[in-house]
């Protein structure tokens, strides 16, 4: 082979790359997240369920989030009716955290795992759950 | 014919793992053992590919040269179109890899008013090309966030910028709708532009046609029709890790995206998507223009016996001498 040297340093890098995945993880376990609905209010309810089904819910959330947010924002419209017909408030802290109020163990959960970071936090508050242990990672 | 094989292999392609996942229930072939052979079809066959480029000789320096060469000192050298050192080899090779510095010279040419050949400036390729393979560089950066726990730095900052318009949720990511763009025009001008659409071979039209679906399916997958994402990262995490479990309910969506991508890879060293590596192996992009400068010796010279002058004599001294012929040495 011609200028070795060079093709097989550009081939080690390039096998590198191509296999960083693999290297990174090499040896390590992966744990998978588990999104816990173990809170006070949850475990009140007679019929566990939220605004919608579960796979819905867990599929859909961020863009009945976002609807939620124009409905209120842009046109003032607070009454969510579900599929079942059922009206629940449209909010985020009201309704979504009033069950869900573990943020760190639900939304975050997931979140972290799949190394998404929305910003519905930049403008509501943060529900206040252990205070002696913030949050490491500055939201987006 | 050389539009509908290409095309209607993709289609089958789709339906094969339609039918595998769905009908079949073979997760785990799709889901792991082809992933794993596509990726080692891949390597391997880049490596081999790259290694017989290797072993072909250049005897000579050919770069092509689009300026003035290195000549007296007073005359200005175009340094990185006439490159007559490595440096400069390194600037032009750059230019050529990040921003296709050659694709931005291509010009059109056209019959006017009549037998009037007039040569124009023709952008469109150059940037449809660019932004296609910046857009699937930036998506290819994008999705390591599914193959590491603690993702670095580095894809969390493609990503925010990818995303920062923050139009709906989740967030709409600038690089789809350009890609989706991008490998639209580079179809178009295929069948559009008589001259192109004459040399395009199926060779050319499969790739474009496999990446727009997977480009398609992808968008599908984030924007309308959603998959378990926390189970397509828990199946990728498991394949990078060596312990592929495959679990339930991701949506048949993601496997005919990963099959598309599967079948992507395993072709790549066997198609000219091999420009990739071979944009680094271009011999007339990543030789100096030093031809007159330094002496290169053609490598299959094979050794030639010479017989010279010196030996010549030492031969034939005695007889030169009575011959009255003059000798070097005595």
């Amino acid at each position: 082979m011609y200028d070795s040297g060079k093709i097989i340093a550009g081939l080690i890098v390039f096998v590198l790359l191509v296999t960083f995945p693999f290297i990174s993880n090499m040896g390590k376990a992966s744990a998978k997240p588990k999104p816990s609905i173990d809170t006070p209010v949850i475990n009140e309810m007679a019929v566990k369920k939220c605004v919608e089904p579960k796979e819905f819910m867990r599929a859909e959330h961020m863009q009945l989030l976002n609807n939620w947010r124009d409905s209120v924002v842009r046109n003032g419209d607070r009454i969510y009716v579900n599929t079942a017909g059922q009206s629940y408030n449209m909010s985020l802290q009201n309704t979504c955290m009033n069950c869900h109020s573990n943020k760190k163990k639900f939304c975050d959960e997931c979140h972290n795992y799949m190394a998404v970071n929305p910003y519905c936090w930049s403008c509501h508050i943060q529900p206040k759950e252990q205070p002696n242990e913030q949050p490491k990672e500055n939201m987006l | 014919m050389r539009v509908l094989f290409p095309f209607f292999t993709v289609i089958v392609l789709v339906l094969l793992a339609f039918a595998g996942v769905k009908m079949a229930n073979l997760h785990f072939l799709f889901g792991v053992i082809i992933p794993y052979a596509a990726i080692t079809v891949f390597i391997a066959g880049f490596i081999y590919r790259v290694v017989g480029w290797g072993r072909s000789p250049v005897p000579f320096r050919i770069p092509t040269t689009c300026g003035q060469m290195e000549s007296f000192p007073w005359i200005k050298q175009n340094k990185l179109e006439n490159p007559s050192t490595t440096l400069g080899v390194i600037g032009r090779m750059l230019l050529e890899v990040l921003f296709f510095r050659s694709l931005f010279r291509n010009i059109k040419t056209e019959f006017r008013e009549g037998p009037k050949f007039s040569y124009g400036s023709d952008k469109w390729l150059w940037m449809a090309g660019l932004a296609f393979h910046w857009s699937f560089l930036i998506i290819l950066i994008r999705h390591l966030r599914f193959f590491f726990l603690k993702v670095p730095y580095l894809i969390h900052v493609t990503e925010s910028l990818d995303s920062f318009l923050q139009i709906g949720a989740p967030l709409f990511y600038i690089t789809d709708a350009l890609i989706l763009g991008a490998v639209t025009f580079l179809v178009l001008r295929r069948f559009l532009i008589p001259q192109v659409k004459y040399i395009s071979l199926a060779a050319d039209y499969f790739p474009l046609f496999l990446i727009l679906t997977i480009a398609a399916t992808g968008v599908l997958m984030r924007y309308f029709s959603k998959v378990h994402i926390v189970g397509v990262k828990e199946l990728a995490m498991g394949l990078v890790s060596f312990s592929p479990a495959v679990p339930e309910g991701i949506g048949v969506l993601f496997y005919i995206h990963l099959f598309l991508v599967c079948v992507l890879f395993a072709y790549f060293p066997f198609s000219k998507l091999m420009h990739m590596g071979g944009v680094f192996l271009s011999p007339t992009r990543n030789l100096a223009n030093n031809n007159r400068a330094v002496r290169h010796i053609n490598p299959w010279n094979y050794p030639v016996h010479v017989h010279t002058y010196e030996e010549y004599e030492d031969d034939f001294r005695e007889k030169m001498k009575k011959a009255g012929l003059p000798v070097e040495k005595e």
